[in-house]
């Protein structure tokens, strides 16, 4: 059936501004909806002996607020929790545009971090200059390779990527432990971990004081601004600019190379990319592998820049909250930064939010309004059904294709 | 009027953001009247049809059937008020016998189990009370696409539909299966059920309606009896200018042969072989038209030919070089292909149409310099492509898939025309699009002809294959049957050929 539907007039240049905006709609519209949702549920749930259950509300979403944007020090938190959000939402939104959907961030991730981690503190007498970059290049291939695994397997025998990712998920948690518990552990200390890495593979801090070293092994970091005043102590660090620049490189790569045109192309319509004479299979496996080193780079990050080890039963979540993350930036680059820090003020804001109201509500609620959220912008056509937007023409982003195709 | 119309449509509008679907439409439908929808595509006879069938709410007007006024809101209320519809792709459960499939919604059952066996009888029964026969008894998916379509009005039927709409249903039948379809609608209308045909075929519209009406931008321009009407004027209300019907061309001048097919065998998605120890040769500077009823093996023969399909066993060359099974390879080989889903292969829907038209050559200067693309260069090209082409689009940053039929498949034939090409594989270039594009890729097809090239063209439509190519195989069950000159074909020959009834006695081609 057939209908006819007007051309929209674009402008003569390539606008990627506009469509972004246009796009925004939705998610912002879907948070909206999952907050006033929230407020409701604190409505209803709120028993608080002061307070009337609008003054809880209240301070609820002040508090939640304040929590993740109230000052230097909240929103340099914010930050530091949003930059594993960015590389590995960007992992799972590049392998959305091949049409992949990865669900090993989580894996991948583990790979980076330890991987990482045994070179900052395997590797002796390097000079910063040398030995970051190796600590860092080593995650990233890492976690590129253990994503390549599901790739390549895709590519070759059509195993669905699906399947594969939650499946090196699990091998990738078990072998983090065994490396944890026995060849990389810290004898020294109590608790089962790693060996602090040296100072010369650490992502130093933005700004602040000399570190204190004994959050930190002995080894001392530099920030690239020292301040003499040791309260002014943000722990915003390297690794969020080098997320700001992934964004802008996996942007970059997309839309201006050869091969991101490959990776879109086969995503948007693999026959057509078939016919066009690409080459499906390697854009599977290319396309894995890059996500496999976004995702080994939210690892990275996390440990050179924030934990300066890894422990055992070390789960972050970050590979799994990741996919959110991509979705609610309907997996554009440039908008994976806006929807991760979100997620980031989220998960910094709640502690706040609990005190403030004098633990009538659970920071538990985030997770309630985080999985809102994701509903909404999933099911797209509710949000615009509540608030009566018209169905733009051009159809549906395509996430990822079905079984066994 | 001494009897109630079956169906009347008084001033129905109908807007799209930035169109006029429907601009005030009136007309009567007369009970036992086969009533003609002519029109191009984006005329608006989609919309209205499903306005009709309660698809579409209309903005404005009113519908009513036997002189009482109706609101309809879904298909069901279209059901209800006695219409049936048979869409161009058919709405069938291939897994399904024929029976199981026309009683679908209302099953014959006995405490909730189907009565197969009485259901049987009972469709078997209903299938030659109409002379529309089908064996019941086989699945959907067995039966070829003139009994599926049997099969689609039958359920109709069976619902008790007195005014049947017919979307385009002669686009996948042979001569001979329109022939009999039109048997059956002039037995339908003889019973006083009244039907809605729709078409972009000239010829056939003339010689089965009563009275067409021809839409032009979601007007009615206006209401004709054919015996008042011609070809040619039919042409001129639907196009609003006067349209070259015939492809003017100058005989061909065949140069050495390009492509070379032998002894080749391709199997189906299902694995069952569907292009059967076939052999061809297309030379320079002709068209061989390759003529046959769809599901014969012409999309998977043009797939192999692309390097798209393995191939079981046999050879393609070109120029006396083997092909490889590697699509670039083929295209950098010179050749240019058209393929028959424009959608699904052709485009990719969700792309501007400046990087549609790079598709296929994006990796090599000018467009890419390394790896990067230069967007620049591909920015000119495809100005200029848009320009030459004569490809109508607010800007060339639109996407492919908010373009009409007519315009996706010119951006096709100008990215596979702007690089030096050996070889056009052309399948099925202009299956629903405008006259108006049909007229300038057929020109343009006949303008690489003229400049050396080799055209191997598939059609489903006689009349194209007729009017382009300078020879005519007929392709029938993966093979070719016959390979005869242009000059000597006609339309009752080709059409026995296709149908597999003639035998090859006609081998004079080659």
């Amino acid at each position: 059936m057939a209908v006819e539907i007007g051309v929209p007039v674009r402008p003569h240049r390539r606008n990627w501004l506009l469509p972004l905006l246009q796009e925004a709609v939705v998610p912002l519209l879907a948070i909206l909806t999952a907050l006033i949702i929230g407020a409701v549920i604190i409505w209803f749930s709120a028993h608080s002996a002061h307070d009337t259950r609008l003054q809880t509300v209240g301070k609820a979403y002040h508090g939640l607020f304040m929590g993740a944007f109230g000052g230097w020090n909240r929103i340099s938190d914010t930050l530091v929790e949003a930059t594993p959000y960015i590389f590995a939402g960007l992992a799972v939104a590049l392998g959305f545009k091949c049409g992949l959907f990865n669900i090993g961030a989580e894996g991948q991730l583990y790979l980076g971090s330890i991987t990482s981690a045994a070179v900052g503190f395997g590797v002796h007498g390097l000079p910063t200059i040398i030995h970051l970059p190796l600590a860092i290049l080593a995650g990233v291939i890492a976690g590129g390779l253990w994503g390549a695994i599901p790739g390549y397997l895709r590519a070759r025998t059509g195993a669905h990527e699906v399947i594969n990712t939650i499946m090196l998920n699990y091998i990738a948690a078990q072998l983090l432990d065994y490396l944890i518990l026995k060849p990389l552990r810290d004898t020294h200390a109590s608790s089962q971990r790693t060996p602090f890495i040296l100072g010369s593979a650490a992502l130093p801090r933005l700004i602040g004081p000399r570190t204190n070293p004994s959050l930190s092994g002995g080894n001392t970091y530099t920030p690239l601004f020292v301040t003499k005043n040791p309260t002014f102590d943000l722990r915003i660090h390297v690794g969020f600019l080098l997320a700001l620049l992934a964004v802008w490189g996996v942007w970059w790569f997309l839309r201006r190379t050869t091969t991101g045109f490959e990776i879109r192309t086969v995503g948007s319509n693999p026959k057509a990319a078939r016919y066009a004479g690409m080459s499906v299979t390697r854009s599977f496996v290319l396309t894995m592998f890059l996500s496999g080193a976004l995702a080994g780079m939210a690892g990275v990050t996390q440990v050179l820049g924030v934990e300066y080890n890894v422990k055992s039963l070390f789960s972050s979540g970050y590979g799994f909250d990741s996919i959110a993350v991509a979705l609610l930036a309907k997996s554009n680059p440039i908008a994976i930064i806006p929807a991760a820090i979100f997620w980031g003020a989220l998960n910094n804001g709640k502690g706040l939010m609990q005190s403030e109201t004098g633990a009538a509500i659970s920071s538990d609620l985030i997770r309630i309004i985080q999985a809102l959220v994701i509903m909404f912008v999933a099911a797209d056509q509710i949000v615009r059904w509540i608030y009566r937007l018209r169905q733009r023409g051009g159809g549906t982003a395509i996430f990822s294709r079905g079984w066994g195709q | 009027m001494q009897q109630p119309s079956a169906l009347e449509v008084r001033n129905v509008t109908k807007q799209f953001p930035g169109v006029v679907a429907n601009d005030h439409i009136s007309f009567t439908l007369l009970p036992g009247e086969i009533h003609a929808f002519l029109g191009e595509n984006g005329a608006g006879k989609s919309t209205l049809m499903n306005i009709l069938y309660g698809l579409i709410a209309p903005d404005e007007g009113a519908i009513f059937i036997n002189g009482r006024q109706v609101t309809i809101h879904n298909p069901a209320d279209a059901i209800r008020q006695g219409l049936g519809m048979v869409h161009q792709e058919y709405a069938l459960v291939d897994t399904l016998t024929a029976a199981e499939n026309i009683m679908l919604g209302t099953e014959i059952a006995r405490n909730g189990v189907i009565a197969e066996r009485e259901a049987n009888r009972r469709m078997a029964e209903l299938s030659r009370s109409y002379g529309l026969i089908v064996p019941v008894d086989v699945l959907v998916q067995d039966l070829p696409v003139g009994v599926q379509q049997r099969v689609e009005i039958l359920k109709a039927l069976y619902h008790n539909a007195k005014i049947l709409i017919l979307d385009e249903p002669t686009a996948v039948l042979t001569p001979q299966e329109a022939e009999d379809l039109f048997r059956v609608m002039r037995e339908l209308a003889g019973q006083g059920r009244s039907i809605i045909f729709i078409s972009h075929k000239l010829k056939e519209v003339l010689s089965i309606a009563d009275r067409i009406t021809v839409l032009r931008r979601g007007a009615v321009v206006g209401t004709v009896l054919p015996a008042a009407a011609s070809e040619r004027s039919l042409a001129t209300m639907m196009v609003g200018r006067s349209v070259e019907l015939e492809v003017t061309k100058t005989p061909a001048k065949p140069g050495s042969v390009v492509l070379e097919v032998r002894d080749l065998v391709v199997e189906d998605d299902r694995g069952q072989v569907i292009v059967d120890h076939l052999d061809l040769d297309v030379c320079a500077g002709e068209v061989l038209g390759i003529a046959g009823v769809q599901g014969n093996g012409q999309t998977e023969l043009v797939e192999a030919i692309n390097g798209l399909r393995p191939i079981e066993s046999g050879t393609i060359r070109l120029q006396g070089q083997p092909l490889q099974a590697d699509p670039r390879a083929i295209t950098e080989g010179g050749v240019a292909y058209i393929p028959d889903d424009r959608k699904g292969t052709g485009l990719v829907l969700g792309y501007p149409i400046a990087d549609n038209l790079v598709l296929s050559n994006y990796y090599v200067p000018p467009f890419a310099h390394g790896i990067v693309l230069d967007e620049g260069q591909i920015t000119s090209h495809a100005e200029q492509l848009v320009k030459q082409f004569d490809i109508r689009t607010p800007s060339i940053w639109t996407h492919a898939g908010s373009l009409s039929g007519g315009n996706q498949q010119k951006v096709i034939v100008a990215r596979e025309f702007s690089r030096p090409i050996k070889l056009l594989v052309a399948a099925q270039p202009t299956r629903g699009i405008d006259v108006g594009s049909i007229e300038f890729i057929h020109r343009s097809i006949i303008a690489q002809r003229d400049q050396g090239v080799a055209v191997l063209l598939v059609s489903a439509e006689l009349d194209e294959i007729l009017s382009l190519a300078d020879r005519i195989a007929v392709m029938f069950h993966g093979r070719i049957v016959a390979t005869l000159p242009a000059a000597q074909a006609n339309r009752e020959q080709i059409g026995l050929l296709m149908a597999g009834v003639a035998h090859a006695d006609v081998e004079n081609g080659h």
